[in-house]
């Protein structure tokens, strides 16, 4: 009976081995980047040509309803990704999900940010005023910290086996604000409108706003999608990198 | 031109704001694969490779 050394198990274990997923992602980076840019390209377009130049609640604010959503969708999305990623760093170990929650969490706080950034502009025409602390805002900008935090806390770390275990359980721990984030709209009174999209009943715009809404939403999750890809890639060759180098500076050692 | 109405001011700030940011993230992204890919071509031309890269010597029969 000889040794077989080549991957098995189940699909998924096949196509979330690092050296398999080096090789079967390469051929599709190119193909999502073009369905990418082509989303954006009918998204703005919808956007503005489109769309309306004006609704009854928010006037001729309208059109930052086209990005503010989509990055608010994200912020807590990718961190829906990240906390998938960190069970299967706590309960399986795989190295595919540590390199998954790491290769996403800067993308997180990006979104997050933009989130907080075109809500803060959308907020002085309709409201009077950039920021207010009511629930949504205040969750958001502790979810922007957590990102941070995380960021932070795997640059913390020169062993990054060890950095991917706390990290998953302070991702875990953060996400019970995410929760906090979607439904404070409702918890409390806010300034923010309730959820008009994703309702039992249905969504609760006309199709004309909808639609460029749902196609700039899905062209930002195909963004994320995309880069998360290509960070994942770059983080298994980064980690080779690693090896070599300690390799050539045990090498040195020894020679010394 | 597209009349953008009295808040012209705040929806381009939005969307610039916006456009600077996704594409510092898509340079960032590109230029670290870059970076690393640079590094590794480096060491990889220096004759460096992982244990799990060289060939093994063990002569391939049964196994004990």
């Amino acid at each position: 009976m000889s040794i077989d050394s080549t991957v098995k198990g189940n699909w998924f274990s096949r196509i979330a081995h690092p050296g398999q997923f080096a090789s079967w992602t390469r051929p599709v980076v190119l193909p999502m980047a073009i369905v990418t840019a082509l989303l954006f390209a009918i998204a703005f377009w919808m956007a503005f040509f489109v769309s309306p130049a004006a609704s009854e609640n928010v006037g001729t604010t309208l059109r930052i309803l086209y990005i503010h959503v989509p990055n608010a969708w994200l912020s807590q999305f990718v961190y829906a990704v990240m906390a998938a990623s960190a069970l299967g760093t706590l309960v399986w170990r795989h190295p595919m999900a540590d390199v998954s929650m790491k290769a996403a969490a800067p993308l997180g706080a990006t979104f997050t940010a933009l989130a907080l950034f075109t809500g803060s502009l959308w907020g002085r025409p309709t409201w009077g005023t950039y920021w207010e602390w009511d629930g949504r805002m205040t969750s958001t900008l502790v979810l922007l910290f957590i990102y941070l935090g995380i960021v932070a806390l795997w640059r913390a770390f020169d062993d990054q086996l060890r950095a991917a275990r706390i990290v998953a359980i302070f991702t875990l721990v953060g996400a019970l604000n995410i929760p906090i984030v979607k439904f404070s709209v409702d918890w409390w009174s806010s300034l923010h409108q309730p959820t008009s999209v994703l309702r039992p009943d249905g969504p609760r715009m006309p199709a004309n706003i909808l639609t460029p809404l749902l196609v700039m939403t899905l062209a930002f999750t195909t963004l994320f999608l995309l880069l998360h890809l290509v960070r994942m890639r770059t983080e298994i060759r980064r980690r080779r990198l690693y090896t070599l180098e300690r390799n050539r500076a045990a090498a040195l050692e020894q020679r010394a | 031109m597209i009349d953008l109405g009295p808040h012209a001011i705040f929806i381009v700030w939005a969307y610039l704001g916006v456009a600077v940011v996704v594409a510092a993230a898509i340079a960032h992204t590109i230029l670290d694969r870059m970076r690393v890919e640079k590094r590794l071509s480096i060491l990889e031309a220096q004759g460096l490779r992982r244990r799990s890269d060289r060939p093994t010597s063990r002569p391939e029969g049964p196994a004990a």
